[in-house]
């Protein structure tokens, strides 16, 4: 195809992409570097009866200006990657030096916004991956054993926790698990404990957040690995059948080897999306207990008339170099097939 | 060709049997149970006494007479105006679509027909850009919205989901026109066909197979967006998803809680016909970028 053509062809999908993906970031980055203005402030004399006194109030009127004459704030370069809602620098290098332990340290940096937010961030993605692929695979397996008939019907009720609204699915969960609800009324009277809810403590909430996160993406891994099971080669395994391989070691050393390829692609899908977490907080309120990355941008974005655009632009920056840092592996992959495709 | 050895009962089998059944009530009870208790009063649905009052419903028998009451919906739809937000869900999803599936068409075609080394780097970044997470976006716009006015109305918000959409739909549709063969297109250039008569007369009318899974993707990504319409639509704007959730903020109140599991049951509703119709499509589009590589 010629350039010139090509160009043309390319060229709607190319702007929306650079318009409203690639620009956005730019600005995100822009808007870090500024800060709120600060309200402008004006010092009058008053006096009274009993002689004067300066007071100070806020000029309104200069502070709206202001603000319309330069929406971005002030310039404060990397002062909002530093500050303690961020990066937090200074008060990491407090708590190194003051804290006795590894735990007490840990503690400490824990209570920092940022670093709570990523840790539960990376604690999802990293927990829910690895478990939805070995049951999708594990569910794959049987849904393949099962008669003709009944294949579509699991295929049929698979899809839908992968396909209803990540928001909705978990608001379905989540009034199962309310206190009042079938789940967890039922775990109340087990345990004998009226006060037991799995929104009191982290641990539960945690938990609580992750098997929606396993519910929810199961299905993706098992119809993909469901769909790599129909090539299995038949000749393949008749050979390790007549070799006196059992079952089980079929799967382990003919099956699984040859679904590796797949199983690259369903894990960069879900940590692509993992890491993204942040309706199912939004659905349990989970907030007081588990914070994403995305759900303190969005946190930062609500301040009620006054959105911190600076401190969201800096999560989001962070946010963004973070996902492209854990998808490098696949990129550099990629780069490697296409270059020895290509020599 | 299943021969006595494989048909035997093992515990292995057994075992399997067990774990997919296991799977398919855990994914299936939810939905069963919010649909069931959507047509009873809170004090069945979120029973402390006794759960199973959420299947008999005996506290719906004593507040409306009859097991099942219409009330949520009612609430839902009629008193708090569910409807207008589905037409407002309704237009995004139809211009997201729409417009989505252009521009991948255009663009997916000419990646798959160009050899050069910029069409494998725009693929790149696209897989770079489908990386990000859609609320790190929304913080880039949000500021320049309000600034040029144009935040809170529907046009905004679909522009965005087309962009947001379209590195998905272009992987998808270059993978699909990849394997129509280069020579139908280039048999017709040799005729005297211009490169867009060509994509008009021979690609269009067999692209649809594909073009319709990737609509598919492209109306489930609009319609369960939530990130992008909550940021980006004013109150009179929103479409069903941010509805729901301020029915949850502001609707703690005895009662209306049911508005919003009446709410839920209707949002879930067209995705369930949806899968009835299009499960083949829907189960060959989520493989299709793994099975080819």
């Amino acid at each position: 195809m010629k350039h010139r053509t090509f160009f043309w062809f390319i060229l709607p999908t190319l702007s929306a992409m650079i318009l409203f993906i690639a620009l956005p970031i730019v600005s995100v980055f822009v808007q870090s570097l500024f800060v709120e203005h600060e309200q402008v402030l004006l010092v009058s004399e008053s006096c009274g009866p009993f002689g004067c006194s300066p007071t100070t109030t806020v000029d309104t009127e200069a502070t709206a200006k202001l603000q319309a004459e330069q929406p971005l704030g002030r310039f404060n370069g990397l002062g909002t990657y530093i500050n303690r809602s961020h990066l937090a620098f200074a008060e990491i290098g407090e708590a190194w030096a003051n804290s006795d332990s590894l735990g007490d340290f840990w503690a400490q940096v824990y209570n920092l916004p940022f670093y709570s937010a990523l840790t539960f961030t990376m604690a999802y993605t990293f927990i829910v991956t690895p478990l939805v692929l070995a049951l999708g695979l594990a569910i794959a397996v049987g849904v393949n054993n099962l008669p003709r008939a009944l294949k579509g019907v699991a295929i049929f009720i698979s899809l839908l926790p992968f396909l209803v609204t990540p928001l909705v699915g978990s608001l379905i969960l989540f009034w199962m698990v309310d206190s009042d609800g079938v789940i967890g009324a039922t775990i109340q009277r087990i345990f004998n404990d009226p006060s037991l809810s799995l929104k009191a403590s982290t641990a539960l909430t945690w938990t609580m957040l992750m098997v929606y996160g396993v519910w929810h993406t199961l299905p993706f891994s098992f119809i993909t690995f469901y769909a790599g099971l129909q090539t299995v080669p038949d000749d393949t395994m008749e050979a390790a059948q007549i070799d006196g391989a059992t079952k089980w070691q079929r799967l382990i050393h003919v099956i699984v080897p040859h679904l590796m390829p797949l199983v690259s692609f369903v894990t960069l899908m879900l940590i692509m999306d993992n890491f993204r977490v942040f309706e199912p907080i939004v659905s349990f309120k989970a907030e007081a207990h588990a914070q994403s990355l995305s759900w303190i941008i969005y946190n930062d974005l609500r301040e009620s008339g006054n959105p911190l655009y600076a401190s969201a632009g800096a999560t989001s920056l962070i946010t963004i170099i973070l996902a492209v840092i854990l998808m490098s592996p696949v990129l550099v992959r990629t780069w490697r097939d296409f270059t020895r495709k290509s020599h | 060709m299943a021969t006595k050895a494989q048909s035997r009962m093992t515990p292995l089998k057994l075992f399997s049997y067990g774990f997919v059944t296991f799977w398919l009530i855990i994914a299936a009870f939810p939905f069963f149970w919010t649909f069931w208790g959507s047509f009873k009063v809170q004090a069945d649905f979120l029973s402390k006494a006794d759960w199973m009052n959420a299947l008999t419903g005996a506290n719906t028998i004593e507040q409306t007479g009859g097991a099942f009451t219409g009330a949520g919906y009612h609430g839902a739809w009629v008193l708090e105006d569910f409807w207008f937000n589905f037409k407002n869900t309704g237009i995004v999803v139809f211009f997201t679509v729409l417009i989505s599936l252009t521009f991948g068409t255009l663009g997916g075609y000419a990646l798959a027909r160009s050899g050069f080394r910029y069409a494998f780097w725009i693929l790149m970044a696209a897989l770079v850009f489908r990386a990000m997470p859609h609320m790190t976006l929304v913080s880039g716009y949000l500021l320049w919205f309000f600034e040029w006015n144009v935040w809170g109305i529907l046009p905004t918000t679909i522009i965005v989901l087309v962009a947001i959409n379209q590195p998905f739909t272009l992987w998808m549709l270059h993978s699909f026109f990849k394997n129509i063969p280069k020579d139908m297109d280039e048999s017709a250039m040799v005729d005297g066909c211009t490169r867009f008569q060509a994509f008009r007369h021979v690609i269009v009318p067999v692209m649809w197979p594909g073009v319709i899974t990737t609509g598919l993707f492209s109306f489930l990504l609009a319609y369960n967006d939530f990130t992008v319409a909550v940021m980006l639509l004013s109150e009179e704007n929103e479409t069903i998803i941010p509805a729901i959730n301020s029915f949850m903020g502001t609707t703690q109140v005895e009662g209306k809680v049911m508005y919003a599991v009446a709410a839920v049951v209707s949002a879930t509703a067209p995705l369930f016909v949806l899968i009835l119709f299009f499960q083949r499509q829907i189960v060959s589009g989520l493989t299709a970028g793994a099975v080819k590589g």
